[in-house]
């Protein structure tokens, strides 16, 4: 499936949409995408909302985030996000405030059909009450001392889609990924459906030699769609490197939302697609990005004689 | 690269300096969950010198790093060719973290209180901010779960170390415990600031002045403290950099200055 057909398919406005790659396998062509088809009244999911968030935002597509990092990496800020919660300009943003383990522990409840999942987490933070999701509940089983244990709790989250980006998978959707494996695995199998974006397609043979590397089976994934460079600025491990120049840059690009709104209409909508986009930073810039060998040593899985 | 010799004749910076105390304080600790920037250098430094076994523990989920280059972020692909282990978000956060298995946690803030609490959230009110922070990230779990947190500030200005925080972002263990909710670790132990070292012995004390940095006087670093700053009984000057540390440093840490200002 093309990457338009995937957000045609299954991005309508007022969905909640999950967007996860922590720091690594970032889906911004995804993102850009839907920018690209002008989804409105979207709920974005997203562990650590960075240039990919602040971009859709730019772009009037999100009215609710949910988020526990909502910076531009260790590069700077996100104009725009800072722009809608400060001063509401466009509009006021939505914003559900969590910790990183809070969002893992939403995917994890969605994931697993729970009610909720505890953690230890939240005790003495103002950001329950600011954030009515996060509870606190008595446990059912006394601590080691016998006396009652409170703990907080959060909602699991079940996204009506999950896109992550991944090095490789099979045309059934059984996904490797290696290096940062982040919260993608949860939150794809939290989600109602769930779209994998890859950089290369192969052999069935290739994924069933190292079945340890499919983070993702095929049973989770509706969709696979092949998008070489789609985690740019991002970086794909042993594919491409992280374009931190690009990361530097975007502060001082959205900090000014005229040149932000200029960015958009020459790379996003400006480009009819991914491919277009990879084209126009061109052969030399990618070269830049370009990185050495480093193979994994094989295991021997053996087989029965 | 210039001579060693030339290199420590140089002004001693305030980043190398914060860098040469955090890792000094990592002695004899074990595993280190660490952010870019001072803590990366404070760690590798650490790992020169005061604690060669030291596993450095970074947010993306990279465990036991041996990166051939100055990493320029959590998730550099240079910290994961040749790491010991890259384990995943729920693994980092609930069974290495909360399983507590992390001896110190670095953590940075826009504003401390005395009891060692941080905000990262905003400046002003959470609805409506004057400034919109980045959030906790993992620092909430950090503090919920290391054994204790060492907290670097570039500044020390009243603002930064408030008597109020404008938002908890990251409580330490006594707001836990006043929120019914037994406390995991000793929550802050050590901030180094441009102008000395606070100390905190755990549940129940208040960050204290240790060290003043030479040249530093009681007066100002009261003055920079947003409380009535408890000095302790021994107030120490805190010894400068020596040669060696300055030349590793400098020379093998962070040749190209990336984060030594």
């Amino acid at each position: 499936m093309s990457m338009r057909e995937a957000v045609a398919a299954f991005v309508h406005d007022g969905d909640t949409v999950s967007l996860e790659g922590f720091t690594h396998l970032i889906p911004t062509a995804a993102g850009h995408e839907i920018i690209r088809q002008g989804r409105r009244d979207l709920t974005v999911v997203r562990m650590t909302a960075d240039i990919v968030v602040d971009q859709m935002l730019a772009a009037g597509c999100v009215t609710r985030l949910v988020s526990s990092f909502v910076g531009n990496s260790s590069a700077g800020s996100l104009g725009e996000l800072r722009r809608r919660i400060e001063h509401a300009d466009p509009e006021p943003l939505a914003f559900e405030e969590y910790s990183h383990y809070g969002m893992v522990c939403r995917y994890l409840a969605g994931a697993q059909r729970l009610p909720f999942h505890p953690l230890r987490s939240y005790a003495g933070s103002d950001l329950p009450s600011v954030n009515p999701g996060i509870r606190k509940v008595t446990s059912p089983y006394p601590a080691a001392d016998g006396s009652a244990e409170e703990i907080y709790v959060v909602p699991p989250v079940h996204p009506d889609v999950t896109f992550v980006h991944a090095q490789r998978a099979d045309r059934r959707g059984n996904t490797q990924i290696w290096g940062l494996t982040g919260v993608q695995a949860e939150a794809v199998y939290a989600a109602k459906k769930a779209v994998v974006v890859v950089e290369e397609l192969v052999a069935d043979e290739v994924i069933r030699a190292d079945p340890n590397r499919t983070l993702v089976p095929a049973h989770a994934v509706d969709a696979v769609v092949v998008c070489p460079r789609g985690a740019h600025p991002s970086f794909a491990q042993g594919y491409y490197d992280r374009d931190n120049a690009f990361y530097r840059a975007w502060s001082a690009i959205s900090k000014d939302p005229a040149r932000l709104r200029g960015w958009l209409e020459e790379w996003v909508y400006g480009t009819a697609d991914h491919a277009a986009y990879v084209a126009k930073l061109g052969e030399e810039f990618w070269a830049g990005l370009a990185v050495g060998e480093a193979p994994s040593g094989s295991v021997d899985y053996g087989r029965r004689l | 690269m210039s001579g060693g010799r030339t290199e420590s004749a140089r002004p001693v910076t305030s980043s190398e300096l914060l860098s040469v105390l955090a890792a000094r304080e990592l002695a004899g600790r074990r595993t280190v969950f660490a952010g870019i920037g001072l803590p990366t250098l404070a760690t590798e430094l650490a790992r020169l010198t005061v604690a060669p076994g030291l596993e450095v523990v970074y947010e993306s989920g990279v465990c036991g790093a041996h990166p051939s280059h100055l990493p320029e972020t959590i998730a550099d692909a240079v910290l994961i060719t040749g790491a010991e282990a890259v384990v995943s978000m729920a693994t980092l956060f609930g069974s290495v973290l909360q399983g507590g298995h992390i001896d110190v946690g670095f953590l940075g803030a826009a504003q401390i209180d005395r009891w060692g609490d941080l905000n990262t959230s905003v400046i002003g009110e959470w609805e409506s901010p004057s400034v919109r922070l980045p959030g906790s990230g993992g620092a909430v779990e950090v503090m919920a779960n290391a054994r204790e947190v060492f907290v670097v500030m570039r500044r020390h200005t009243p603002r930064s170390f408030a008597p109020v925080l404008d938002f908890c972002t990251t409580p330490g263990p006594d707001r836990a415990l006043a929120d019914g909710i037994r406390p995991l670790g000793a929550g802050v132990t050590r901030v180094i600031t441009e102008l000395g070292v606070l100390a905190r012995a755990g549940v129940g004390d208040e960050l204290r002045l240790v060290a003043v940095h030479p040249g530093v006087s009681v007066d100002q670093v009261r003055a920079a403290t947003g409380w009535e700053l408890r000095i302790a009984d021994r107030l120490a000057t805190t010894a400068p950099p020596t040669p060696a540390e300055l030349r590793l440093l400098r020379d093998d840490v962070d040749p190209n200055r990336v984060y030594l200002r």
